[in-house]
């Protein structure tokens, strides 16, 4: 039952990586950069929540709401800032940019919040249920993100296949060229891209201090650098892959945290890693790519 | 006036002037053909008039509308469709989402329908592979589709690149084919191509073009017997 335990909670953690995941890879496939202040947007987002909950005692739901529609803004324009710019500059330049962005989100949230680490109050409210005569006990919290990421995962795979906007974003990744020449926006499909992808992190944001309560200005990175890890794991640029990625990876985390060692636990997550790229180095359900002559 | 008119085009990669001051015209309902040998610049002058690559300078009227400073998705809108060189069908998704880009802008959804039935009643072998993943197509059913998304636009121009770049020659003659139909049912065709042969035995005028500049240009039948296109692309 102690194995079914482990199993559940690193699916919960699995799914909020996975979330984030996803917001590296629909940026890498679709704008062709990795966005390294992706992990910052989830800090930013519980800040958010925090201040507006806990200081103006503003409802949770409503709280959350403003957390995702703000912090789906802030991508949009922290694209539009920082990144378009160089849309046509080397990808070392964007990368760095990236970094630069991370930390300016990081020192910012340090001079309005302070470097001490907040207590955030989790928003979900559902009561633990206990399983066979009390042997195993699941969390609402973890009841609940596993919940709403498997929603907002069957959410954008259903947007990403079926409608318009999920085809152009296809189009766009796949020959951006060719996407213009169809009639499609490019720059509007990045823009959208972000837009997502922060949205989704502001509720992994929320998920993730909700299960964890500990906020500091620091608290979106680690799980920022877990989930880039999930996404490459699962193969960069794929949406499936992302999920897969991401849920295996708190599988993996969580069961070498219960059987082997707390403190080796992400050594041996980021081993899982290096290991899945020797055997397949597109990942798990990364494509082939063939360079364009 | 003509439909299509480029005026002293000139564009550069960097410091390489690859176009240095083309003009042409096409009158609606021409098939017109650009050859010339690998380099010469068609490709860029193509990709310059449907805004992929920015020009350096000259301009580009189309239906009396400016092309050289509209961005290159407004382009399909206003009428012209491009089949750009190797294809470029998204390889990832299936035939029948590939088509239905090239009618991305349309609002209109019973026009849409028409417009598919017309491209499967051109190309059957599409619409029997409708669900298949692009990708898996051949060289020659890839074409096809790509010619099928740009008429999924209803365009009143047609721009093709190299249609019949690495096909059999059994499939080269059934593409002309079709740039004939298609030229028939009303719309225009901006050709190019290396395949001088082919090109000048269905256009109706022709330009030829050398490092960057037009050598040549009148009636293709007059061209085809010109002794030196005959010598550097017939191969007579």
């Amino acid at each position: 039952m102690e194995f079914v335990s482990y199993l559940v909670s690193g699916i919960s953690l699995g799914s909020i990586y996975a979330l984030i995941a996803l917001g590296y890879t629909m940026v890498y496939g679709i704008a062709k950069m990795l966005n390294f202040a992706h992990g910052d947007i989830i800090m930013i987002g519980a800040y958010i929540i925090y201040t507006l909950s806990t200081t103006a005692g503003v409802p949770p739901v409503v709280s959350v709401l403003c957390s995702i529609v703000a912090c789906a803004v802030m991508g949009v324009v922290i694209e539009r800032v920082a990144y378009k710019p160089l849309r046509n500059a080397s990808s070392l330049a964007v990368l760095i940019t990236a970094i630069g962005v991370s930390y300016l989100l990081q020192n910012a949230a340090l001079l309005i919040f302070g470097s001490d680490t907040k207590s955030f109050t989790s928003v979900i409210t559902l009561p633990s249920i206990t399983l066979f005569n009390g042997a195993l006990h699941i969390s609402g919290e973890t009841i609940a993100t596993i919940v709403v990421s498997l929603i907002l995962m069957i959410a954008l795979t259903l947007f990403i296949n079926k409608t318009k906007p999920g085809r152009a974003m296809r189009a766009v990744s796949e020959d951006r060229g060719a996407a213009q020449l169809m009639g499609i926006n490019v720059n509007a499909t990045i823009t959208l891209t972000f837009a997502i992808g922060s949205a989704l992190a502001a509720v992994a944001g929320t998920l993730l201090c909700s299960a964890y309560p500990a906020l500091s200005p620091t608290t979106g990175s680690m799980p920022g650098i877990k989930a880039f890890t999930a996404a490459v794991f699962g193969g960069i640029g794929s949406i499936p892959g992302a999920m897969l990625g991401g849920v295996l990876l708190g599988i993996i985390e969580n069961l070498s945290k219960g059987y082997i060692s707390t403190q080796l636990s992400d050594a041996i997550v980021f081993a899982v890693l290096i290991l899945v790229l020797l055997i397949k180095p597109t990942g798990l359900l990364g494509k082939k790519i063939s360079e364009k002559v | 006036m003509a439909m299509l008119e480029v005026k002293d085009l000139e564009v550069c990669y960097g410091v390489i002037r690859a176009v240095k001051g083309v003009s042409f015209s096409v009158e609606q309902g021409e098939i017109i053909a650009l050859i010339g040998a690998n380099g010469a610049g068609k490709t860029t002058i193509l990709h310059t008039i449907t805004g992929l690559i920015p020009a350096k300078s000259g301009s580009i009227v189309f239906e009396g509308k400016e092309l050289t400073k509209t961005p290159a998705h407004k382009i399909v809108a206003m009428g012209m469709a491009h089949v750009p060189e190797g294809r470029r069908v998204f390889q990832q998704l299936t035939v029948l989402e590939n088509l239905r880009l090239g009618a991305y802008t349309r609002k209109d959804k019973a026009e849409v329908r028409e417009s598919l039935e017309k491209v499967y009643a051109r190309f059957p072998r599409l619409e029997e592979r409708k669900n298949q993943i692009a990708g898996t197509l051949s060289g020659g059913e890839q074409q096809m589709l790509a010619m099928g998304r740009a008429l999924m636009s209803n365009p009143r121009i047609i721009l093709m690149d190299e249609p019949s770049m690495g096909l059999s020659p059994l499939l080269v003659s059934e593409i002309f084919d079709i740039i004939r139909v298609i030229s028939e049912s009303g719309t225009t065709v901006l050709l190019v191509e290396q395949n001088a042969k082919k090109a000048l035995a269905i256009a109706d005028r022709a330009y030829v073009l050398e490092t960057g500049t037009i050598t040549l240009s009148g009636k293709a039948s007059d061209l085809m017997h010109n002794p030196s296109v005959q010598k550097a692309y017939l191969g007579e």
